[in-house]
């Protein structure tokens, strides 16, 4: 309950006011790109958890599910609105969220994944919130005044998600026998999907070469040494030499993807420039 | 597993420093770390907080409403335990 006295903040405030960088055509284009791909990442992961409100296990982790799943729409806005500007063709946040078909969403695999059950959710993000933990932390230092601003932002956010995933993966995985039994299928299920989340695409190779995004090597390390800690901690293995799956940067899905997008864009596909 | 329901535990926040811990409700958990994480996520969603204290409830004991004559009723008639019979000084400001 609000205290009394206690603002309730506007929607607006998400708008981040960042200038558009003075970039040639083709490297803006770059830009664009590359941000969509990570509004699309965190919106379509925000709303897969967010499919959990209300079925959440107990009302303590569906609300913290819910919280996350806020912060990365949250995030998803700022990017969305920032690729907005840096295209200025007048299209907004909302026509990008909702009037863009499968294909040209550029979510990893990964983050489309049924939720499954609790713990197949909690590995889910567990393997993301790794990546996201430490390429906001370098992309916080990109030479882009836009994904660095969203990313100081969102990197306090992503350092509370990695820390629920890693101690609810610890808590399931070195738990009951039929606990850590279903972490060990959520690692089956998905760590196959965890590679293409350092595989850079062209625009992400091209954007290192103009030195705004990090080198994911790098991340990758990180990721590596954090996931074998927890893993530990959880007496899970870390699975050798998987086959990984890709696709989803490149538009090429899974068809969860088709399913999310029905539900996510059904209101603006049905009534068109339908508002609040 | 023997034990379904996670214990209950009694949340404290403090809104601001320099102020108290106030308790704000109760929630379950099943030990200390994920009552301070499940408190954060739903008692501190609207920046309510800035200092989060959790007490497993069973620790918390309480006094026993059929006493409250005995325990309050007394101090009614003695005012002299309030500190009202002095003249504060005007270059006091703050009493």
């Amino acid at each position: 309950m609000p205290e009394h006295g206690h603002k309730t903040p506007h929607l607006q405030e998400h708008l981040l006011n960042i200038p558009v960088p003075d970039y040639a055509p083709e490297l803006r284009q770059l830009v664009f790109d590359y941000t969509l791909q990570l509004a699309d990442t965190s919106l379509i992961l925000g709303h897969r958890l967010s499919e959990w409100c209300g079925h959440g296990p107990i009302l303590e982790q569906d609300l913290a599910m819910a919280n996350i799943a806020l912060d990365l729409i949250g995030e998803t806005r700022s990017l969305y609105q920032y690729a907005a500007t840096l295209e200025g063709k007048g299209r907004t946040e909302d026509d990008l969220a909702y009037l863009r078909s499968a294909v040209e969403y550029k979510n990893p695999l990964l983050v489309e994944q049924p939720n499954g059950d609790f713990g197949d959710t909690v590995m889910r993000q567990f393997l993301f919130d790794g990546f996201h933990y430490f390429l906001l932390k370098a992309l916080k230092h990109s030479s882009d005044q836009g994904l660095s601003a969203i990313a100081a932002k969102s990197f306090k956010e992503a350092s509370y998600h990695i820390k629920w995933s890693s101690e609810w993966v610890i808590r399931l995985g070195d738990g009951t026998e039929e606990s850590k039994h279903r972490m060990e299928k959520a690692v089956g299920n998905l760590w196959m999907y965890s590679g293409e989340l350092f595989m850079m695409t062209d625009t992400e190779k091209q954007l290192l070469e103009a030195g705004i995004l990090p080198d994911y090597t790098s991340i990758k390390q990180q990721w590596d040494e954090h996931v074998a800690k927890v893993f530990s901690e959880a007496t899970l293995e870390v699975p050798q030499q998987v086959y990984m799956q890709q696709g989803g940067k490149m538009g090429k899905h899974s068809e969860h993807l088709g399913y999310i997008l029905t539900e996510l864009q059904y209101l603006q596909r049905t009534y068109p420039g339908l508002e609040w | 597993m023997t034990q379904k329901e996670w214990p209950l535990w009694e949340v404290f926040i403090r809104s601001k420093q320099g102020l108290d811990h106030k308790h704000v409700g109760s929630l379950h958990a099943a030990d200390a770390e994920m009552a301070i994480q499940n408190a954060r996520d739903v008692y501190t969603r609207r920046m309510e907080g800035v200092s989060i204290w959790v007490v497993e409830s069973k620790h918390v004991h309480a006094s026993n409403p059929d006493d409250a004559e005995a325990f309050y009723d007394p101090a009614n008639d003695k005012v002299y335990r309030h500190p009202t019979f002095y003249e504060v000084p005007a270059e006091i400001k703050n009493m």
